[in-house]
């Protein structure tokens, strides 16, 4: 193969096979820096080439682990950065290549969008109408963001049919919370409904269980009974006598499974709630938590995750956990922890939860039906 | 001579960096006491700002300076997930390099720190930057990675959702990275040339956005005196053993300052600790209550330690004794730990007030005064007749026009 043709014109032939390995050395680097040193010395090799190798470094962020993605952006930014201070020029024609070749990844087609812009702004907003459902939520934010200014303009101009299908379309599209918000203000104002929580995909019908204790923390590493056996028709001896499952269902736009709506107000208590999600197909997905009690998750009786930090914040999609969904129904149970403080901002006892794939797109049970999103 | 003996001092300790330079959070020190003499008093903008120049992200870092360099951190993108350095050159602020990393870790915290919020630290050939994603990266001096960690990848429960804030340091050639946090809570310390652990040591399950101190014993060798909610913990750098333990608490925000062997923890308002010549040991010399910091760190200067309280009130008391001598109201509230150069104090409030307060008046006076008009939170660095300082959009140089 020519080397041009896989972007190695600046080096010689006989540096092709070093610039090979230079790559392995960076895709092999792990945890706890476990190839560190091998991986430093293989950057300075890398980015030694010319502005021509950027797609190769690029498309070698295909599959790797978070750290080699950043020793290769490493080398990215040193090549850019000297090649720019030379007066060179970006490949901004095969950088863009890249970034339309969607089998790439969304991290290194990103990033390419964002070289293409720092030399050619022209080009790079050429680019940007065919992001809107792109894979990577950093370019579907580049087109949904353009679809919000187009929308706006024509709110301004009075034309309340374009700006409501211009915003519909965004809303269709934006995975960022401050986007998805903006339009539902927007839509809102323009007397049109938005169901949020359907966008979003929170689930909102629980069957709770609780209270059992929490006294200095200690729940958290309790396995109370619930943990065992999770059946609905099953009673547990709980803070107060016996408990039984009882359902729940929030009415909170955002999806809020409150603990203190049922129990009151209690301190150091734990909470359990679970519900049954129907997938369609085995696939991955990922459980998306806002939490600001300790919590732990189970799908399918499987630990997916605990942590136990009380009240130093919560937003949607505060934790994003990824899982393997199986075809039919699938049991995820949580576990909501609330401690001893008594300070105003520390009563909340709840937790949002929703399921989705890498991008943010809700995964709705199959259960469900399925209604759009009514217009007026 | 006094300076020449400071200069000596930095010099020895600043791990490689030279004198003038401000190589981490509080400078050579750690304790925000600079040698630099002639900086502006009476504050003007239209004679004190060299330049200015707008960042690429927000942060509350603190920058750096290594002769020309000035180091800074930022953070951007949408989710605050594009980890940023910079290098600018100190005449004019150009920049000199930049270099953007994706953050591994999370990147949520309180709306008014954000993800460039741990000071760097630097050896004078390598720059060490810390996130509040604990995204970690080694950089040589012209920008080149050396290499990276990502240690909410490597212990999935080490965050905070408030944000992390501590800043590095290097002790006795080991890079020091404190984690500490409600869940998985540790302080590691590093091989600073390929970025292995070298120990790691668990600590106390709470948030903690105190930054350790570095003491060079007279015996010559380092400790670091972790700070927490336990009290100070003294730990051997080279093997992360703890030597001695102050259990009586402390603050998890203000760090200690050092000075003269004797550290000033913010404990129960501020308690001395007499450090043995050995840094082995310690001895409790006095506590005063009347010495309490707010967010601020405390400062120890010429047989006086000075705290600034959460309502702005500054207060100076005697290193014997921990007796208060006087206190002055400034404008508050103070975000960053304020420093002292020349017998002056420099304080940047949370509005971007800049107060310069001469403490060789006999209650204190403020001498000068500046708006920036932006909210600044960092620490400022001292270096070669300037102070750096930057709030979440842009970076200040403040000198004498005329010494540019």
């Amino acid at each position: 193969m020519a080397l041009t043709a896989i972007g190695l014109a600046s080096l010689g032939q006989a540096a092709a096979d070093e610039f090979d390995d230079a790559l392995a050395a960076l895709r092999a680097v792990g945890g706890e820096g476990q190839g560190n040193a091998a991986a430093g010395q293989a950057l300075q090799r890398l980015a030694k080439g010319g502005a021509d190798t950027l797609p190769r470094l690029l498309a070698s962020m295909d599959g790797a682990n978070p750290f080699a993605a950043n020793y290769l952006r490493g080398a990215v930014e040193v090549i850019v950065g000297n090649t720019l201070a030379k007066g060179g020029l970006l490949p901004v024609v095969e950088l863009g290549e890249f970034l339309l070749n969607k089998s790439h990844d969304t991290r290194s087609r990103a990033l390419a969008f964002e070289l293409i812009r720092r030399v050619d702004a022209e080009a790079a907003g050429q680019l940007v109408p065919g992001l809107l459902g792109d894979s990577s939520v950093d370019l579907r934010r580049e087109a949904v963001a353009r679809l919000l200014s187009q929308a706006e303009a024509r709110a301004k101009a009075s034309n309340k049919p374009a700006a409501v299908l211009l915003y519909r379309q965004a809303l269709d599209a934006a995975r960022d919370l401050d986007q998805i918000q903006a339009v539902a203000v927007a839509l809102r104002d323009l007397g049109r409904e938005v169901n949020l929580t359907r966008h979003f995909g929170f689930l909102v019908d629980w069957q709770l269980a609780g209270p059992f204790h929490n006294k200095d923390r200690a729940g958290f590493a309790v396995a109370f009974a619930p943990e065992n056996n999770a059946a609905l028709s099953a009673s547990y001896d709980g803070l107060n006598g016996k408990v039984t499952w009882q359902p729940y269902s929030t009415p909170d736009e955002y999806g809020m499974v409150d603990f203190n709506e049922p129990y009151g107000d209690l301190k150091e208590v734990t909470g359990y709630a679970q519900t049954e999600f129907v997938s369609a197909t085995d696939r991955p997905a990922q459980l998306r938590l806002g939490c600001k009690n300790a919590w732990k998750i189970w799908l399918n009786g499987e630990l997916v995750f605990g942590r136990d930090e009380y009240h130093r914040g919560m937003r949607i999609d505060q934790y994003q956990l990824p899982v393997q969904l199986k075809k039919g129904g699938n049991t995820i149970l949580v576990k909501a922890c609330q401690n001893e403080q008594v300070e105003d901002w520390t009563v909340q006892w709840q937790f949002q939860l929703r399921v989705c794939d890498a991008t943010g797109t809700a995964i709705h049970s199959a259960t469900k039906k399925n209604p759009e999103v009514a217009a007026k | 001579m006094k300076k020449l003996l400071l200069t000596l001092t930095f010099a020895a300790l600043a791990n490689g960096a030279v004198a003038g330079d401000w190589p981490g959070f509080r400078g050579p020190m750690g304790n925000g006491i600079s040698d630099e003499v002639g900086l502006p008093v009476a504050l003007d903008a239209k004679k004190h700002i060299a330049w200015r120049v707008d960042l690429p992200g927000r942060g509350l870092s603190s920058p750096l300076v290594v002769g020309d360099c000035v180091f800074v951190t930022a953070s951007g993108g949408a989710r605050q997930d594009r980890l940023q350095i910079l290098c600018l050159n100190s005449a004019d602020g150009s920049v000199i390099w930049q270099r953007r990393f994706w953050a591994m870790g999370s990147t949520m915290c309180h709306k008014k720190t954000s993800i460039a919020a741990p000071t760097p630290v630097t050896d004078g050939e390598r720059l060490f930057a810390l996130f509040s994603s604990n995204d970690l990266f080694c950089l040589d001096l012209n920008g080149n990675l050396q290499w990276l960690r990502g240690l909410t990848v490597d212990y999935p429960n080490a965050r905070n959702s408030l944000g992390m804030a501590s800043s590095l340091v290097l002790a006795d050639g080991v890079l020091v990275v404190q984690v500490e946090n409600d869940s998985e809570s540790f302080t590691a310390g590093l091989i600073k040339e390929n970025g292995v652990n070298l120990w790691k040591l668990n600590r106390p399950k709470s948030a903690n956005w105190t930054t350790a101190t570095v003491h060079l014993a007279e015996s010559g060798r380092e400790w670091v005196l972790l700070q927490s909610g336990k009290g100070i913990h003294a730990v051997n750098p080279k093997s992360g053993e703890v030597a001695w333990h102050y259990d009586d608490g402390a603050s998890t925000i203000p760090s200690s300052a050092l000075a003269g062997g004797v550290l000033y923890v913010p404990s129960h308002g501020v308690t001395a600790l007499e450090l043995a010549a050995d840094g082995g040991s310690f001895r409790q010399k006095w506590r005063s209550s009347r010495l309490r910091p707010g967010t601020a760190s405390p400062l120890v200067h010429r047989e006086r330690v000075y705290s600034l309280n959460n309502a702005g009130v500054l207060t100076c008391g005697d290193t014997d004794s921990g007796k208060r001598l006087w206190q002055l109201r400034l404008d508050g509230p103070f975000g960053g730990s304020p420093v002292v150069a020349d017998n002056h104090l420099y304080a940047f409030n949370e509005e971007g007030r800049a107060q310069v307060v001469d403490l060789s008046a006999p209650e204190g006076r403020i001498a000068g005064e500046m708006d920036l008009g932006e909210m600044i939170q960092c620490s400022p660095a001292v270096s070669n007749g300037a102070l750096y300082v930057r709030s979440d959009r842009r970076i200040w140089k403040i000198a004498h026009k005329t010494q540019l």
